[in-house]
């Protein structure tokens, strides 16, 4: 079964390629079958693969495809292969599964507009870019993955062009990772350089041999990696990005900008992990860094007001938490979330988009309202959806995820308590502002008309996204709960056991259980206040501005980078160097008038200057 | 004897060529199209058979990993002969330079509409005489190719370009012959030199690679090499004759000008300007470096400013050959390797932006960016392609320039890792530009609609075929790896064992 991996990648590129190629001439419905077959076939096989693995995993649980040499020279070979062990077997499965669904939902949502091939183009290409990156074996591989997912981003959050703002956002996104994947590609030169390979197993076995433990090197590269990983996952400082990005139709923002993409970092680390032990600072960093994006995302969230920032926002506090579990070695603890969040954000993202084509995209929290009753299959998806991403206890997926890391993080050595308090501050606020969202979307007054109806391609991802929010959380259980460890069994083998939880107290659980309670009865206080409402109406305060500005770091950056560089764009535009050229020729040519002056042709002048210059000569030779 | 049936049958195609036009106006575009495919023929089995046998066994340049000599009198009072080898390293340029040729012969099929005649003629003139810069070995001969590349180039430029082509033309003439000339000194007093120490006057390739000039007379010699490719390269400070020229030529010049000559510079510095003067080359590789990192940075920057559209693809080819600078002037093998590749990524890229920009000229009459936006609505086939030409340009791994720039970066990271850290920041703006380009040509909404039609089956074809070559250059280059490795083996080991030892500069 598992040498079918290579179709895994292949079949949704082959449909990018057909899709590509000749989508202008196909019919919507056959563009339609070929955009979503293609990653149904992928899904498939991945499926198998999976269910083969469990029957019976192959020998040290590894599954290596060479499929052929990119390029040998002497001090580098490049292979392309495909390496698959549990963790990117649960990428895979993720990405293949979400994409489906996804790429079904897209059939009904994006129908009717112009580039409906070109949308399911770009859509295939980037789960065929996205299965490269977590299947590669190569870091040099996995680096043509990363940026063609960066690429198909781009394509994607500016896909409706027309719009000036699109493009801007679009660019926007590729930029800000672009930066971070110089960093990113400085760390992979130093990686080749220092250890003579970029394959991934041999180069971590070579750096645990050659470097010591929190030495430059390891420490070094590390941390610039971690920047790429930053830069993509949308985390502080790099964290501008993705509000803007939401631009795109709201499927490439499920599936992009929440379940897939964005947790490209997260996984960079846990497939490097090897790496990242051997540089305890950058780990450090790594939980702190964390703590500062979980706070900031979601205290912006609180003040949003268009549906899709705020999962933007959330996006961002929620892959914070990952690196969280990060930066305290919880490896395992960090791919349950990946795997949790990756169910329920994809699930609230198309609640919102299958809300949004019922109002004629509307997507201003304060102009919906009341869709409880108009909208039932999006009330219940989006209710079940919000209790993961609040992480309200048992019954939701979130929950599960998220106190395993915030238990991971309480022993940690050190600053465990201190990130441990700062989490669960974030989850109180995350709670809160997912609550604020559902109770002014569904209850209260109706301010917009629903029109339409929606069909089984939006109702059946959702159904099967709902479902899986509430119960993929089951798969791994707190011990009072039955225990099950079906993720950590099957992460065991690369990722080790999580740390041993025999001295958590009751006490660090019952908290992660009550505050997102907690945050609830705060935002259904406050809802039934109307201080949400009235606050939107207000001219917001200064600090309100700040928030909804995500903390102003556009304008930092703005002052920072784009105004020098735009600068330098004007004073250089008309190339100074070119204006020496110029200005050689204009003196020559000035001297060509000055000296065509004195040749007039008359006999008289010349025969003057024929006399003082032999004047001259005559005097420098008697007094000289 | 093949080597000089590739320089004769151009030549004798265009002179063909020529007066063809009186019988039919078509006829002397199948006669460049025939002679383009008949040197494809030429050339093309000569790299089989031999190409694995010297990859086992990288031998000095004496000892023959040459896949095609040929030797033959010219003025044997000054030493001067027709020696003409061909090597990995100038196979895959001169396919380049045919294949290249084949498509700028396409691309002036309705652009070119009067004297065509003596348009193909000096076409396959500029394409002989680049085929000659990479064939000859003897340096008067060289220098003699040198010139009969330029010389139809400015022809093309001067008669068949746009609004200020006159200017253009002269800028480029002079340019490039002024450094030409230098080169010629450098070229004579290096002969000179050589006979004075050995009282043989000869302007052999490999009679005078023994010769390693050093101290300032082999500086000044290197300058002379050194500042005749950097002009072409083209390199900061040195570069602004190309977007003026690139902007004014008809898009056949801009093609064979981005994609095939300024390759000769490169070339040049590899073949020439290292292995001849080793000593000196290393004293110059920080200059060199230098240049090169600020050609990546000014070109980038300058692109992003430019209204112009040709003059943006123009600006960015800078900053592409500041990438091949840095790569050389890096001794390191697999930078060579990238820099060959970079070279050959950047022909067919950049040579299919200037295809784009042509097509897009050809349709609106314009290249303001300031007009364009909105393309994608009307002319949909022609903006996909443009925008993944942009995209290829701009570095995107797997295809075809990210494994020229990565190798390269990977080579002067051994060497220097902070160039390599600045040059790799130099791939920030490189994205700056090419996504306002998107942006401000096919993105946005069209102020007016257009009606024009989009790319026809022939252009289509031409713009497919050159994506493929950018597809499978990016994913599998290690044939071209494979065919260039002898010739960099033999001609940095010497550069390697000259650099070191200080005896030789004792004699």
């Amino acid at each position: 079964m598992n040498h079918l991996l290579w179709l895994v990648p292949a079949s949704p590129l082959l449909g990018a390629v057909i899709l590509g190629l000749c989508g202008t001439m196909l019919p919507a419905r056959a563009t339609a079958l070929i955009g979503t077959a293609s990653v149904g076939i992928a899904a498939l096989i991945a499926i198998l693969i999976g269910l083969h693995w469990y029957a019976a995993a192959p020998p040290s649980h590894i599954f290596i495809q060479h499929l052929w040499t990119w390029l040998t020279l002497p001090g580098l070979t490049v292979d392309i292969g495909l390496y698959l062990d549990p963790v990117s077997l649960l990428m895979m499965l993720v990405i293949t599964i979400i994409g489906t669904l996804i790429h079904l939902f897209s059939t009904a949502y994006m129908a009717g507009e112009d580039g409906y091939s070109r949308y399911f183009a770009y859509l295939n290409l980037f789960v065929a870019a996205m299965l490269l990156l977590i299947l590669a074996s190569d870091l040099l591989v996995l680096f043509v993955g990363w940026e063609g997912v960066g690429v198909c981003s781009y394509l994607l959050v500016g896909f409706w062009f027309q719009d000036a703002a699109n493009g801007y956002a679009a660019r926007k996104s590729f930029i800000v990772t672009r930066i971070a994947d110089i960093a990113m590609l400085a760390g992979i030169l130093l990686l080749a350089v220092k250890l003579g390979t970029l394959a991934i197993q041999p180069m971590l076995a070579r750096a645990t041999e050659l470097w010591p433990h929190g030495g430059t090197w390891p420490t070094l590269a590390a941390g610039l990696l971690l920047i790429g990983g930053l830069g993509k996952s949308a985390q502080f400082p790099f964290q501008t990005w993705l509000p803007d990005a939401m631009a795109g139709p709201t499927p490439v923002s499920a599936l992009i900008h929440a379940a897939t993409m964005v947790t490209a970092g997260v996984y960079l680390v846990v497939r490097l992990h090897v790496l990242y032990l051997l540089a305890p600072d950058v780990l450090l960093t790594i939980s702190i860094g964390a703590g500062i994006t979980i706070l900031l995302a979601a205290l912006a969230a609180l003040v949003q007001s268009d549906i899709k920032r705020v999962l933007a926002y959330s996006t961002i506090s929620q892959i914070g938490y990952m690196f969280l579990a990060l930066g305290v070695g919880a490896w395992s603890a960090a791919m349950f979330h990946f795997l949790t969040h990756a169910v329920f954000k994809a699930l609230l993202f198309l609640s919102a988009g299958a809300i949004a084509m019922r109002l004629d995209h509307e997507q201003d929290i304060f102009k919906m309202g009341g869709l409880r009753t108009s909208l039932p299959l999006a009330f219940w998806s989006f209710l079940i959806g919000a209790a993961s991403l609040a992480a309200v206890p048992i019954v939701s997926a979130g929950s599960f995820s998220k106190e395993m890391i915030l238990g991971a993080v309480w022993f940690a050595p050190g600053i465990g308590p201190g990130l441990w308090a700062a989490g669960l501050l974030g989850a109180l606020i995350t709670a809160t502002y997912s609550f604020r969202v559902v109770f002014l979307v569904f209850f209260g007054p109706t301010h917009t008309p629903v029109t339409g109806r929606s069909g089984a391609p939006i109702a059946v991802p959702l159904v099967l996204l709902a479902a899986g929010s509430l119960l993929i959380g089951w798969l791994e259980t707190p011990s009072f709960l039955g225990g099950d460890r079906l993720v950590m069994t099957l992460l065991h083998p690369v990722l080790g056991s999580p740390a041993s939880r025999s001295a958590l107290t009751i006490l660090i659980e019952a908290a992660g259980f009550i505050v997102p309670l907690l945050g609830i009865a705060i935002a259904y206080t406050l809802y039934r206040s109307g201080h949400w409402q009235r606050a939107a109406a207000a001219q917001p305060g200064a600090l309100r501005r700040l928030l909804r500005s995500g903390f102003g770091f556009d304008a930092l950056y703005e002052i920072l980078l784009v105004r020098p560089f735009m600068a330098l764009v004007g004073a250089l535009r008309h190339d100074p160097v070119d204006h020496v050229v110029t200005l050689i020729s204009a003196t020559t040519l000035q001297l060509h008038q000055t000296l065509r002056r004195s040749q007039i042709g008359q006999l008289r002048r010349y025969a003057a200057w024929l006399m003082a210059g032999s004047i001259a000569t005559i005097a420098l030779l008697v007094f000289a | 004897m093949i080597l000089a049936w590739l320089l004769i049958i151009p030549l004798l195609g265009g002179l063909l060529a020529w007066p063809a036009d009186r019988i039919a106006p078509m006829l002397p575009r199948a006669i460049s199209l025939a002679t383009l495919l008949l040197e494809l023929a030429l050339i093309l089995p000569l790299v089989h058979g031999s190409g694995t046998a010297i990859l086992s066994t990288p031998s000095p340049i004496q000892s023959g990993h040459w896949l095609a000599t040929f030797d033959a009198r010219w003025i044997p009072t000054f030493g001067i002969g027709i020696r003409l080898d061909l090597d990995g390293l100038s196979w895959l340029l001169i396919v380049l330079t045919i294949l290249i040729g084949l498509f700028a012969v396409i691309v002036s099929w309705r652009e070119i509409d009067h004297g065509t005649g003596f348009f193909h003629a000096n076409l396959l003139w500029s394409l002989a005489g680049s085929i000659g810069v990479f064939l000859a070995l003897d340096l008067f001969l060289f220098f003699f190719f040198w010139e009969v590349m330029l010389v139809p180039m400015y022809f093309i430029i001067a008669i068949w370009g746009h609004e200020h082509r006159r200017r253009a033309a002269i800028k480029f003439f002079l340019f490039t012959q002024g450094s030409g000339l230098l080169m010629l000194l450098s070229i004579l007093a290096l002969a000179f030199r050589h006979q004075q120490q050995t009282g043989v006057l000869t302007f052999d390739y490999v009679a005078l690679l023994a010769s390693q000039p050093t101290g300032r007379l082999g500086m000044l010699i290197m300058l002379g090499f050194f500042i005749a490719f950097l002009v072409k390269l083209p390199s900061f400070p040195v570069h602004s004759w190309l977007p003026d020229t690139h902007t004014q030529a008809p898009t056949a010049g801009s093609v064979i000008l981005a994609s095939i000559l300024l390759k000769t510079a490169g070339y040049g510095l590899m073949r020439f300007a290292v292995p001849l003067f080793v000593t000196v080359a290393h004293h110059i590789a920080p200059l060199a470096m230098a240049l090169g990192t600020i050609s990546i940075f000014y070109g980038a920057i300058l692109a992003y400013g430019q209204s112009d559209l040709k003059k943006l693809v123009a600006y960015s080819s800078i900053g592409h050959m500041g990438f091949v600078l840095i790569g050389i002037y890096s001794f390191n093998a697999i930078a060579w390797q990238g820099a060959v590749i970079l070279m050959i990524a950047h022909g067919v890229s950049t040579g299919a932006l200037f295809i784009t920009v042509g097509s897009i000229q050809h349709r609106l009459h314009t290249r303001d960016l300031t007009r364009m936006g909105g393309l994608w609505t009307d002319l949909p086939r022609l903006s996909s392609f443009g925008t993944f030409f942009v995209i290829a340009s701009m570095g995107l791994p797997g295809l075809a320039n990210f494994v020229g720039e990565f190798l390269i970066l990977r080579g002067v990271y051994a060497a220097s890792p902070a160039i390599a850290v600045l040059a790799a920041i130099g791939l920030i703006p490189a994205a700056l530009y090419s996504l306002i380009a998107i942006q401000r040509a096919f993105h946005g909404g069209a102020s007016a609609a257009r009606h024009t039609h989009d790319l026809s089956a022939r252009e289509t074809a031409l713009m497919l075929a050159l994506g493929t070559a950018v597809i499978w250059l990016g994913v599998d280059p290690q044939p071209v790896l494979k065919i260039a490795a002898p010739s960099i083996a033999a001609l940095l080991p010497i550069t390697h064992a000259a650099a070191i030892p200080a005896t030789r500069r004792g004699t």
